[in-house]
């Protein structure tokens, strides 16, 4: 025991002192939850869009000032002629351009019928769409004003209830996503990075030849890393609540829980990555791209998994995170308990099972 | 001259004999720029509903086909019990609850107005938000399909319509892989020419052979360059088998001039190798390298417009992206090859870049003395 | 009898730590000197300022009759540096570091080919030629990045702590190197630990806490001191020391 208990001490202090790690480390979930939280968001406003209006009559002067008025656009140019709507666009000036026909509102007066073009830059098809739909809903307005006594009759009203998150704020989404980068990165990289490094620099070899058995040695590598995530955990925790307003609803002991068998299965890969990789790069890079990358791109905190090729959604079922994102909304954003995770719970236990197995065996192999 | 020669052919020498190099250079980024784009896919679909259906008219009947057949949604169950409903959102199995009330059909004609209820679950705000609009959107057709049955047809036209005729240019299937493609190479460009030249120059401090190094006659700017030219070479190639990728694989193909978009890849490289070189003057270890590098590409790809739109952040985080020149390929990227942008167009881009590229160089410059 | 090297009160001082203190000394072409002191001693700072890697604070030197304040760039093209790393690139093979050398010190291709037929001849490691260095064993490693260091023929050849780690066998192959440069008018200036290594010097120096405490022929210090042997002047020089340890 008290010779682990100095493994650890080494181990602590490697970890601690080295200062740019720690920044990382550190900041890592800090600044994930401040972008995510006050700077990231797909909601558009301050558009820049602009007008061809070739009526220039009260309709379309009316209309082009509520779109102005709106804090969905600015109008950044009035064009003259549809030839410089692509030199706008190319310009990377607008994203949209509103043109009006000559005669608007005397067509619409006398036949009840007008159009305006919206030309989209559908680059980001999701823009395209929701601007549009806004300028959609500035007309339909505009609309109603020019006939208000419409009384539609046989009308259903859907009452809506959003749960879970009322004010459809960002945060619910990724703060568990962030939690499974952090606690992931964390344990993989560094873990891996740092085992392979005594390994490159030849003192492992002292570590193997003292009288400690090698599983000491990885147990003490661990360690540290376990409390920094911890720590990273308590940190992104008391971010979300107090900078995020996100409270937890479920159990935290549940949480902590959970969140200590991944970091559990992430340190297993780590070590699984020690064991398989001969540099440091190497390390790095096979947690980027066996670890990372999956993470970030299957477990449904950046993209929703279902909308995915079927060859996706069904690799993203061998990934940890997708399964920890599962128990961590349920816990934390739905506030329920064990037996509505039980099986994601089984799922991840035996993943780390399968890791540690693997890593064992491939760390003793490679002492032979 | 003769020295920095001598310099590239060791560069080269070692860079080709390490053996993750095809991997790093081909393998990982083709498997990124294939399997990225896929996922990051942002068009909201196969939303899973539960309808409830208390009524069982034809009115509720016509209503719940009308949402199933609209291609948005997919049943995730048909059930009369308001409890199923509710444990089918709290398991995930569905995302949206349509509840029909009894007496649904008869009360809308008798009284005028029925409500009807909908339960989303919105911890994904915009997944929630979009798919109500959906749902919300067949409502009211159906509304109106039912208001054309009930009243004369001729008064619903007594009142003036403005049709709103949408174009959707330069995309107009409006998929999301051309927007994000050449936005994820740009990622990887970044991610393999920094943070490889960072990483080596480092691993020289760490070993010590940049001591040698500091005695000879060597000078610094030989020496410099001959560490950074190979990586301006490695993100040419990088670069140049995304872009095979991108067509091979996605059928993509810019409307731009592959010209302006290499003139713009030599611009960026030269400001992000600068970076490169800054952070290899700041570590000390190559495990330090790792952590900074990695700490600003997380940065990188979550600010520089990638994910997000650059538009929809607040001001000061606008100011910060700006400072970033993946931020300005990525645009340029998209402009060149979904727009046909040429390079009078994005000659701001290249302006800012440049500059920021020189203050980045400079500074590493600076930093990097051979002299203690 | 030409002097290579002159040094008068040299000086570095780190903030308030004086590394280097007023340090004044002569090295001769062809001479083989030596710089003895224990760790922390100041050896290696004092060698970084006449290699032009370190600025010194005070004093004045000139290596090859050039200033270490005002011609740092001349002094590199006329002097040759082995560092306690040894320094050669364990990815390249053998012939490909004495091109890469070779080649930065501007020796012409046919220059260069000459040299590394000679070097390899010289070590027989034509078997090992287009191996990576990596996979020498740790003496060869040592001398190939002495004569690597000189492939240039430099004025003075710079050597710090050259042979650690080495068995008493390979040592003395590796003076007999040093030797041979020196016979052709090589200056070899080495610092070392090793005091049995300061009998294969011309002349040597002692530092202690910084200061040159002793500075002769191995034969005129141990004289001086009336001890039998190099270890014992160390000692008495030693003992006063205040300093240890890097």
């Amino acid at each position: 025991m008290k010779q682990l208990l100095s493994f650890v001490k080494k181990e602590f202090y490697q970890v601690f002192r080295d200062s740019k790690t720690l920044v990382m480390l550190f900041g890592l979930p800090v600044v994930q939850i401040v972008l995510f939280g006050f700077a990231l968001t797909n909601e558009l406003k301050d558009a820049n869009i602009a007008v061809l209006d070739n009526a220039k009559d009260q309709a379309s002067l009316q209309i082009i000032n509520k779109i102005q008025g709106s804090a969905f656009f600015t109008v950044q140019k009035d064009l003259r002629t549809s030839s410089q709507i692509d030199a706008a666009f190319k310009e990377g000036k607008i994203k949209l351009a509103v043109v009006f026909p000559v005669n608007f509102y005397n067509d619409l007066m006398h036949t009840n019928k007008a159009s305006i073009q919206v030309i989209a830059d559908a680059s980001d098809p999701n823009t395209a769409t929701q601007l549009t739909n806004y300028v959609n809903t500035i007309v339909a307005d505009y609309q109603q004003q020019l006939s208000p006594n419409t009384n539609v009759p046989y009308a259903i009203v859907p009452e809506v209830r959003m749960l879970y998150n009322p004010d459809l704020k960002g945060a619910p989404n990724f703060v568990p996503g962030v939690m499974a980068m952090v606690l992931l990165l964390v344990c993989v990289m560094m873990t891996s990075v740092s085992i392979v490094r005594e390994k490159e620099l030849g003192t492992m070899e002292i570590l193997l030849v003292s009288p400690v058995k090698p599983i000491m040695v990885i147990i003490a590598k661990a360690i540290p890393y376990l409390i920094l995530s911890w720590i990273n955990l308590a940190a992104i925790l008391f971010l979300s609540v107090y900078a995020l307003d996100l409270p937890i609803k479920g159990s935290i002991f549940l949480l902590v829980a959970e969140s200590t068998l991944l970091i559990i299965t992430a340190l297993s890969l780590g070590l699984y990555i020690s064991t398989v990789t001969k540099s440091q790069q190497a390390a790095m890079f096979a947690s980027m791209l066996g670890m990372m990358l999956p993470t970030m791109l299957l477990s449904g905190y950046m993209f929703p998994i279902e909308n995915m090729p079927v060859v996706l959604q069904v690799l993203s079922n061998i990934v940890p995170a997708k399964w920890y994102y599962i128990i961590v909304k349920d816990v934390m954003l739905k506030g329920l308990g064990f037996s509505a995770i039980w099986k994601e719970t089984v799922i991840l236990i035996g993943m780390t099972a399968f890791f540690i197995v693997v890593a064992l065996r491939n760390f003793k192999i490679r002492l032979e | 001259m003769r020295p920095l020669f001598f310099l590239l052919q060791k560069e080269f020498r070692q860079i080709f004999r390490d053996k993750g190099f095809i991997g790093r250079l081909f393998i990982a980024p083709a498997i990124q720029l294939i399997l990225l784009p896929m996922a990051a896919n942002f068009t909201i679909k196969n939303i899973n509903i539960a309808i409830v259906d208390n009524d069982h008219s034809e009115v509720s009947q016509k209503l719940s086909d009308k949402v199933l057949s609209s291609g948005y949604f997919k049943l995730a169950g048909y059930t009369d019990s308001h409890a199923k409903a509710d444990k089918m959102i709290e398991n995930d199995k569905a995302d949206i609850v349509l509840e029909i009330p009894q007496g649904f059909g008869q009360d809308l004609i008798k009284e005028g107005n029925k409500k009807v209820a909908i339960l989303v679950n919105a911890i994904n705000g915009v997944k929630a938000s979009v798919g109500f609009g959906y749902l919300n959107g067949i409502i009211t057709d159906y509304n109106s399909e039912i208001r054309m049955e009930m009243i004369d047809p001729k008064r619903t036209t007594d009142f003036p319509t403005i049709d709103v005729a949408p174009s959707f240019w330069y995309n107009p299937k409006l998929t999301y892989y051309i927007f994000m493609v050449p936005a994820i190479l740009v990622s990887l460009v970044t991610g393999i020419a920094g943070l490889s030249a960072a990483f080596n120059i480092v691993k020289e401090k760490e070993i010590g052979t940049i001591e040698q190094i500091n005695v000879t006659p060597i000078k610094k700017w030989q020496f410099i360059l001959g560490k950074l030219l190979p990586f301006v070479v490695m993100g040419a190639v990088v670069f140049s088998f995304g872009l095979l990728i991108g067509w091979i694989g996605y059928s993509i193909v810019p409307v731009g001039s592959l010209i302006t978009m290499y003139i713009f890849l030599l611009v960026f490289l030269f400001a992000i190798l600068g970076f490169g070189l800054l952070v290899s003057t700041y570590a000390e270890t190559q495990q330090q390298a790792n952590s900074l590098m990695f700490l600003f590409m997380m940065v990188f790809n979550m600010m520089s417009g990638l994910y997000t739109p650059i538009d929809s952040m607040p001001q000061w985080a606008k100011l910060i992206t700006h400072l970033f020149p993946v931020s300005y390929f990525i645009d340029v990227m998209r402009m060149v090859v979904i727009k046909g942008s040429g390079l009078a167009d994005i000659r701001y881009h290249i302006l800012y870049v440049f500059i920021i590229g020189l203050v980045l160089n400079t500074w590493a410059i600076i930093n990097y003395r051979k002299t203690t | 009898m030409e002097t290579v090297i002159r040094a008068n009160k040299l000086t570095k001082r780190f903030g308030d730590f004086v590394a280097v203190d007023e340090i004044t000394f002569d090295v001769h072409k062809g001479e083989i000197f030596g710089f003895l002191g224990a760790n922390g001693a100041g050896k290696t700072t004092a060698m970084r300022m006449l290699c032009g890697l370190s600025i010194p604070t005070s004093g004045e030197a000139t290596v090859a009759g050039f200033n270490v304040f005002t011609q740092p760039e001349e002094i590199k093209k006329n002097i040759g540096y082995m560092s306690q790393k040894f320094s050669l690139y364990e990815d390249l093979s053998v012939v490909e570091n004495i091109e890469f050398y070779g080649g930065i010190y501007g020796l012409t291709r046919k220059e260069i080919r000459e040299k590394h037929k000679e070097l390899i001849a010289k070590l027989g490691l034509e078997k090992e030629a287009n191996h990576l260095v990596r996979s020498l064993p740790l003496g060869w490693k040592q001398k190939l990045s002495f004569l690597v260091a000189i492939v240039h023929q430099p004025k003075i050849v710079f050597l710090d702590e050259p042979t650690g780690g080495v068995d008493p066998y390979m040592r003395r192959e590796f003076w007999d190197l040093i030797y041979d440069a020196a016979d052709k008018g090589i200056t070899i200036f080495v610092t070392t630990h090793y005091l049995d290594e300061a009998e294969y010097c011309n002349r040597v120096t002692i530092m202690v806490d910084g200061k040159i405490e002793a500075l002769d022929s191995p034969a005129g210090l141990k004289q001086k001191f009336n001890v039998p042997s190099i270890d014992e002047v160390f000692y008495k020089l030693a003992r006063q020391a205040k300093r240890s340890g890097d």
